[in-house]
């Protein structure tokens, strides 16, 4: 049955208990009334308290002679980060510290969510799948998975990753990567000429591949029929950038990391702290993922699988075409409360030394004796970080929707 | 300015909840509680201050705190241990979580000022070291441009750090773990290339790896580190109790008395000896506390030197030299003054 719009509801319930004419305009036994009077009670209530506390919190910090500001923001830190995506130096403010932790931050909870997204459904189709080997072997690991704290996980791939051999005996499985307790590096690819030619090409091909897509669907909704097209387009994304890089007349140039007195130089790295971080937030949120794309699939009536397969669906299209996009409606709410929780979950980074919001916070509270402001900020960064994903989501949501 | 304010005082009701508006001094509130809250480096520290089998704290710095709760209470036992991390310490003693730190906290003008914090005493004359594996066959810390290197988070070392390296035109990756037992492992386990922190911590973690001997302590001291008791600002009577309590454990030594002969001491002569033990009355009283406390505190605990030969000394696990903390005597600069 469908749910009546509120503003109904709300009238049919002000016309059957709507006062008599007799009756006085804010008479005491006129529900509207108390309902004023009950909420502006809880309001005042909710008020005093809060002076209260705020007062006396006020006072006790005046007493301790402490004070309240964020002209620190601005004075020099002092102190070094380990890794950093925007640049910074020990020269820079505390402001650009908390930015630097904020930055880090956000790294690692897009990275993980991206990941858990792509592992969780692979894993959630995985585990209905009709092999008993596969379906047992998922959900074993989601057993694991989920009923582990994740800071032990966090130390167990720490220690994991430490325990590897060190710079000067690092693994080498392809020439110029390296894997040691130093982290993994490999080589990056020099912004030369033929890097520019063979990202123009990339993009064309990606273009182009859009246009033989739709051609494809095109020709499929004429003829009934639906071309081949996957290879072409394979060929295509792979081909075009190589020849636009031969065609720009120079050649693609790597750069090697090199052992250099203690460490590596050179290439990209991947601090262990990053690798372990991420392995533990992704592989304990995936277990929860999988869950909930597994009993989204399983929300979608079964007539839909026969309706498709009595279409002539091959099944991996069936799964694509009608049941997932079914299935989404169920999974993405519980799915923003998962990247919700990876993302304040990566505040355990403390614990293995990731350089996160947290960890900084931590050092610049204790450099500045400034506590309230700086848990303020981390406070108002994580808000934000949350209220801007479940907008997201909610958006996404609104867009899959029944309408 | 006004929003600041206002913004301001939200956030600090939400520490105001956990507060009193109005308490008496520290010192009033620690005799009714019955017991001194004292802070120790957490989760421990070899020498400084562990938990022994029963889960009764020992080590140099515990046993200042001792002393202190003799002066207050005349019992060592009525203490409270807690044992925070570098990060913790100081909200901790801000908000009155703790009463006094006993955990080898450095003495430095922003903490004294800023943080609102006295330093009655200074307990420890150090400065910060860098360990590195012998194997690393490096004899000195301006050999380390580009390691990696283990640090305590919010620590003066952390500072002097980096301060060391950008001084010198060198570079260095940082790996910043809070709990000490878990930097101290990913150093034994190389994912740091060298361990700084004060020397004396530096010898103390150094007994918990597995093999002691492989690590070495470079020449170089990066800063001096005086190692403070610190109380927060606002009880001058709390302050005094914590400099007499340590002043009269030098003073002790100074005079040459021990757990062992301090019954012996009490029927001698020399007036300094007699004024310091309470047999002539006055000090007690000008404290504030009973006149027995410095022979409470010998007769239970010991002078200073007994104290750092019992926990730091050549004989303990951590065999560090006397050095700077010498009596001025002896050739240190352990100077304190006279208990009169």
């Amino acid at each position: 049955m469908p749910a009546l719009p509120p503003e109904i509801i709300a009238s049919n319930v002000a016309d059957i208990v709507a006062p008599t004419p007799s009756m006085p305009r804010f008479h005491r036994s006129d529900p509207r009334t108390r309902r004023l009077i009950y909420q502006g009670a809880f309001f005042l209530v909710l008020l005093a308290a809060g002076f209260y506390f705020g007062s006396n919190a006020a006072a006790n910090i005046a007493r301790r002679g402490l004070e309240l500001g964020f002209a620190f923001l601005g004075r020099t830190a002092n102190f070094a980060i380990g890794e950093t995506i925007i640049s910074y130096s020990p020269a820079d403010s505390y402001g650009r510290a908390l930015l630097v932790g904020a930055a880090n931050t956000l790294m690692v909870a897009i990275v993980g969510c991206v990941l858990t997204t792509v592992l969780g459904v692979a894993l959630g189709i995985l585990r209905l799948s009709t092999n008993p080997l596969l379906a047992r072997l998922v959900g074993t690991y989601v057993e694991l998975g989920r009923n582990i704290p994740l800071l032990l996980q966090l130390f167990f791939w720490y220690s994991l990753v430490t325990r590897l051999g060190g710079a000067r005996d690092a693994w080498s499985p392809l020439p110029g990567v390296f894997v040691s307790n130093r982290g993994l590096r490999a080589p990056t690819i020099v912004a030369n000429d033929a890097f520019a030619y063979a990202l123009g090409a990339l993009v064309l091909a990606i273009v182009l591949c859009v246009i033989v897509k739709r051609w494809a669907e095109l020709r499929q909704a004429a003829t009934g029929k639906r071309p081949p097209v996957l290879a072409v387009m394979l060929a295509v994304l792979g081909g075009l950038p190589i020849l636009g890089g031969l065609a720009s007349g120079g050649s693609l140039a790597l750069d090697y990391p090199q052992l250099q007195g203690f460490n590596f130089t050179g290439g990209m790295a991947l601090s262990p702290e990053f690798v372990a971080l991420l392995t533990g937030l992704t592989l304990y949120t995936t277990a929860f993922v999988t869950e909930i794309v597994r009993t989204g699939i399983q929300a979608v009536p079964h007539g839909q699988w026969e309706a498709s397969r009595a279409l002539g669906l091959s099944s991996g299209r069936i799964m694509r075409l009608v049941i997932l996009p079914q299935a989404m409606r169920v999974i993405i709410p519980p799915l923003t409360s998962q990247y919700l929780n990876l993302t304040k979950n990566s505040s355990l980074a403390v614990a293995i030394g990731y350089p996160d919001l947290i960890s900084i916070s931590g050092t610049v509270i204790n450099q500045t004796g400034q506590a309230l402001e700086v848990i303020f900020i981390f406070m108002a960064i994580y808000l934000a970080i949350s209220l801007a994903t479940s907008a997201g989501m909610n958006l996404l949501n609104n867009r899959l929707g029944l309408r | 300015m006004k929003i600041q304010r206002l913004v301001g005082a939200c956030i600090a009701s939400l520490v105001g909840l956990f507060q009193p508006a109005l308490a008496g001094t520290t010192l009033d509130a620690i005799k009714q509680r019955g017991s001194l809250k004292c802070a120790v480096q957490g989760p421990s520290n070899p020498g400084f201050g562990v938990p022994d089998t029963q889960g009764r704290w020992q080590g140099f710095n515990v046993d200042f705190c001792r002393a202190i709760a003799i002066m207050i209470f005349g019992d060592g036992e009525k203490i409270q241990i807690a044992p925070l991390t570098t990060q913790t310490r100081f909200p901790a003693l801000q908000s009155g979580e703790v009463d006094v730190l006993t955990n080898n906290t450095t003495f430095v003008l922003v903490r004294d000022t800023q943080l609102k914090f006295n330093f009655p005493a200074i307990t420890f004359f150090d400065g910060q070291g860098i360990m590195v594996p012998k194997k690393l066959n490096v004899q000195s810390a301006l050999k380390l441009d580009g390691a990696t290197v283990c640090v305590q988070p919010g620590t003066t070392t952390e500072l002097a750090l980096t301060d060391f390296f950008r001084k010198h035109n060198m570079k260095f990756t940082p790996v910043v773990i809070q709990a000490r037992d878990e930097l101290t492992r990913a150093y034994a386990e190389g994912r740091c290339d060298a361990l700084t922190s004060d020397a004396t911590t530096l010898a103390a973690q150094r007994t918990t790896v597995s093999n002691p001997a492989d690590h070495i302590i470079l020449p170089e001291r990066l800063s001096k580190e005086p190692l403070g008791l610190t109380v927060r600002h606002g009880d001058e009577e709390l302050r005094d109790i914590v400099a007499w309590a340590f002043n009269t454990l030098v003073n002790a030594e100074e005079f040459g008395i021990t757990k062992a002969n301090v019954d012996e001491m009490l029927k001698g002569t020399d007036p300094q000896i007699r004024r310091l033990l309470g047999v002539d009355p006055g000090l007690g009283a000008a404290l504030g506390v009973d006149e027995k406390y410095a022979y409470t505190i010998i007769k239970t605990l010991g002078n200073y030197g007994e104290l750092y030969e019992k926990y730091l000394g050549e004989k303990s696990p951590l065999g560090i030299p006397r050095g700077l903390n010498n009596l001025y005597t002896n050739g240190g600069i352990m100077y304190v003054p006279p208990s009169r």
